[in-house]
């Protein structure tokens, strides 16, 4: 298969970036999309050219490292899946692809297609954990939680903190996020005694790092690798509010 | 100058090893933890867990990795479960039991008191965890589930979906950002460690680059912890993250530290093949999926071919007709023997002309009979997100037809060497979980590489370092201007600088592919004298081409992701030379190390225990100079060392 590929390039944080064309020819439908870009940048260095800077590790859809804007869509075509684990069999052959960098305020362009989504963590370290000590905990079988629950708190905990949602919302969300991490530990016992503290404080960190509002519109949820639903933003919602009201 | 190596194995019991040494060792005061600084260089499941713990008790630490965040270490990758001696099924495991199958799994080629250790822990990481908030798998009455895993004849492994090492990282990467937060550990993303410091004979800190603006970084602390995981990607394709690499590991042996067991490469059995020269990757599928897939081949040659030519498609096969070659060899173990056993049979299947896909290096992983017995519903709960993965990459749907399967490198049991107490031959320079050698022996059982990160990093190490911090109270903060920094930011910029001059004309992976080839080739599932020579001399001729004719687009000071690979492939063409060197040495079978001179009449492992049940620890001499070896004896006081049956 032939591809003709229009990539964001930018040298920096502080550079003007701008579309670049290519060309990438004889690749196997079973090649996945990143080996696809890199036999790109084997092709750039022969070239001596600066090859294309993107993110990616695991390749098997799980370290949440790879993100790619693909023909306007994060983590391009095909439901429930990252940028790692899309092949060429889902492009027509001689197809125009164009790929950018996560586009969100907060998460700022470090090179190409690479971007820094640290304000991920700072909002995680702001309560999306439970504070327990190493060794400070009771038996692993002593609190029962009901299978319905412990599944839907996995459910949640799929998050691969990707940012594809951040960087799909119109607003700049990361709402899905939050709610993915309180939600997982909302449904478990462990994580209730914190709960209220939790929400809020998360809460209060993504506004902090300029993340948009959410308008319920969805798009996050739609383009989330792991079909993250936001019915956790609704539970999200519930925690804070009622957090609040507490207050 | 040939080791001198002190296990530090504390005398006594098996049982009282472990408490009897806690109760020895130093502690060091609440008010003197405060003055003392820790560097921890990855944030895998060990990393993170030992920092968060370390923090937790007021050091101060600094945590390094080479990813945009901590929770992206490769430990996030591991998919089937983590083993542990809690006995929840009443299927009578005990953390004797655990301890024997992963000594037995091993192939005797670990150290007793250290595994023993392993299985004693093994109980408290599932209780950290499930504290943590980690939703691991439940039964209707809300407690524990379990299955199996390859190697044991009990259900013990706990696991979140096909997602426990997310799950467990994300647990660890939490605690870590509860300290992060507290302000008692500092996190360095994108960073890599390119030398370890050492000063009057103690580890005093690192060199690190900053990935994002190539910044040379100095690095002072107490202790050094090394954490970066293993090395298997000096065979280029492999189930490793891309940047998963053994350049830390490496930077240690180089600067003196005694690199233990190279050789032990963990091969998996159940990998999905490769296909055309184009692959930058290799994707595993659990091992849970033997708990319910049976692996087979045709036994008539004349399927086979039907099957490679399409004429047939595998569920054509009539049952009779079908070998399924571990149930026939091994009985009492069946699919579920350990992953060396497993890629062993799949090889000795595929080199009789049995392979089922067209370059005839695949088996079938066959999900009928289950599908029969317990309904796709139950299947799909199981393995869900496997069998849509494998669709995603492979366009077969395992619902409809077998799962084409074939070993691929995975894991690396060889590693830097510790004592007991985690501490390498350097004093000050610790080495955790995949990264050092001590606990699998010469093949890890499945399920054991999350149980040993985690034990290492919130059980063991956060005691016994102390240790050896009680010994530094009195000392002040180090400093990185000294000559020892100097000199070896120095030499960082000096190998940087002669990357990016060479100006060849292959790129990294273009040798690295090579490396790979040699490697896959020549030290890979089956190793002779004859193929290991071969490999010593190709490697040695192919690290010659590369410092003459790589080729390293970009500069130094900026995001530079083709110096980052050059860096780690330059350690690679050194360290896959000692692999082949550790092999060759030794003149045995015995786990994933496969020597064809020495097997019995049936093609099982061979060991020489009379000449080889030694831990082989290897010194630095230079780049192109033999290294030199010093013997740890591997002495079983408690257990007998047989020959490994897994046939009844």
């Amino acid at each position: 298969m032939n591809f003709t590929l229009k990539i964001w390039r930018q040298k920096d944080a502080k550079s003007q970036g701008a579309f670049e064309t290519y060309k990438v020819e004889n690749i196997s439908a079973d090649t996945s999309f990143l080996e696809m870009l890199d036999i790109l940048n084997n092709d750039l260095v022969h070239q001596g050219k600066e090859p294309v800077a993107f993110d990616h590790d695991c390749r098997e859809g799980i370290c949440g490292m790879c993100s790619l804007h693909i023909d306007g869509r994060a983590h391009g075509p095909g439901d429930g899946a990252t940028t790692c684990q899309i092949y060429m069999r889902k492009f027509k052959d001689g197809a125009t692809i164009t790929i950018e960098p996560w586009r969100s305020a907060a998460f700022p362009v470090i090179k190409d297609l690479v971007v820094n989504r640290g304000a991920y963590d700072q909002i995680l370290q702001a309560g999306g954990f439970v504070s327990v000590r190493t060794n400070s905990v009771p038996d692993g079988n002593a609190i029962p939680i009901a299978k319905a629950d412990a599944d839907e708190s996995m459910d949640a905990a799929a998050c691969v903190g990707c940012g594809a949602c951040a960087a799909t919302c119109k607003n700049g969300s990361a709402m899905l996020f939050v709610a993915a991490r309180v939600s997982s530990l909302a449904k478990l016992p462990q994580g209730r005694v914190e709960g209220a503290r939790r929400a809020k404080a998360m809460v209060a960190k993504m506004d902090e790092l300029g993340f948009g509002n959410c308008t319920n519109t969805g798009a996050c949820q739609a383009e989330c690798p792991k079909q993250i639903s936001i019915a956790h933003i609704a539970r999200l919602n519930r925690e804070f509010l009622s957090a609040k009201l507490d207050d | 100058m040939a080791f001198k190596l002190d296990a530090k194995i504390p005398a006594g019991a098996l049982a009282d090893k472990w408490s009897n040494h806690k109760a020895a060792i130093k502690v060091v005061s609440p008010a003197n933890k405060r003055k003392l600084d820790i560097i921890i260089v990855g944030t895998g499941l060990g990393g993170a867990s030992a920092a968060a713990s370390l923090g937790e008790l007021g050091y101060n630490v600094k945590v390094f990795c080479i990813q945009d965040s901590p929770r992206r270490a490769h430990s996030i990758a591991a998919q089937g479960g983590i083993n542990a001696a809690k006995n929840y099924q009443n299927d009578n495991d005990s953390v004797y039991r655990l301890f024997y199958d992963t000594i037995k799994g091993g192939d005797y080629r670990a150290r007793e008191a250290n595994v023993y250790r392993l299985a004693e822990v093994s109980n408290l990481i599932i209780d950290q965890c499930v504290a943590q908030g980690v939703p691991f798998a439940r039964e209707y009455g809300g407690l524990l589930a379990n299955r199996s895993f390859g190697g044991a004849q009990v259900s013990r492994t706990f696991y979140a979906r096909g997602q426990t090492g997310q799950q467990l990282l994300l647990g660890a990467y939490a605690a870590l950002n509860k300290e992060i937060a507290a302000g008692s550990v500092k996190s360095y993303p994108r960073h890599e460690m390119l030398d370890i410091v050492i000063e009057d004979g103690e580890a005093k800190g690192i060199i690190a680059r900053n990935l994002v603006t190539g910044e040379i970084e100095r690095h002072g602390a107490h202790a050094v912890v090394i954490a970066t995981g293993g090395y298997g990607n000096v065979f280029f394709l492999s189930t490793n993250a891309m940047a998963s690499n053994g350049s830390a590991a490496f930077q240690c042996y180089r600067k003196g530290a005694g690199f233990a067991n190279p050789c032990f490469t963990q091969i998996h059995p159940t990998c999905i093949p490769v296909h055309g020269d184009q692959q930058s990757k290799l994707t595993l599928m659990s091992e849970s999926l033997r708990n319910d897939g049976r692996i087979w081949v045709p036994k008539k040659i004349e399927d086979v071919k039907a099957i490679r030519s399409g004429a047939k498609k595998p569920s054509d096969i009539a049952e009779e007709d079908r070998d399924y070659y571990l149930e026939r060899r091994y009985p009492a173990f069946g699919n579920l023997v350990p992953r060396d056993v497993a890629s062993r049979a799949a090889k000795e299947r595929c080199d009789a002309g049995f392979g089922v896909n067209e370059t005839g290096l695949a088996v079938f992983l066959d999900f009928k009979t289950a599908i029969e017995r317990l309904g796709k519903e139950i299947i799909k709960q199981r393995y869900g997100n496997l069998f849509d993965m494998y669709e995603e990459i492979t366009d077969v749907s395992p619902y409809e037809q077998p799962m084409q399967i074939f070993p691929a490198v995975h894991y690396t049991m060889g590693g830097i060497w510790v004592d007991y107490n985690l501490m390498t031959t350097i004093p000050g320079l610790y080495a955790i979980g995949e990264a050092n050698f001590s606990d699998h022996g010469a093949n890890r059982l499945g399920a054991s590489a999350l149980m040993q990160g985690l034990a290492d990093g919130y059980f063991v190490l956060p005691y016994t370092i102390g240790d050896y911090l009680s010994k530094k109270i009195q000392a002040p903060k180090v400093k990185t201007d000294t000559k020892a920094f100097d000199e070896a930011e120095k030499s960082v910029k000096e190998r940087i600088a002669k990357l990016l001059s060479i100006n060849g004309k292959q790129s990294v992976d273009d040798i690295h592919k090579k490396l790979g080839h040699i490697m896959w080739e020549n030290v890979g599932m089956a190793r002779t004298k004859e193929s290991l020579e071969r490999a010593i001399t190709e490697i040695q001729a192919l690290r010659k081409e590369f410092w003459k004719d790589v080729k390293v687009v970009g500069k130094a000071d900026d995001f530079n992701v083709e110096l980052e690979k050059a860096l780690r492939l330059a350690d690679f063409l050194e360290l896959g030379e000692l692999m082949a060197r550790d092999a060759l040495n030794r003149e045995e079978s015995c786990g994933g190390h496969f020597r064809s001179e020495h097997q019995t009449e049936e093609g099982e492992a061979l060991r020489h225990d009379d000449k080889f049940a030694y831990a082989a620890v290897w010194e630095y001499k230079g780049m192109d100079q033999a290294p030199e070896m010093t013997q740890e004896a591997l002495d079983y006081e408690f257990t007998h060392r047989a020959q490994r049956n897994y046939k009844d």
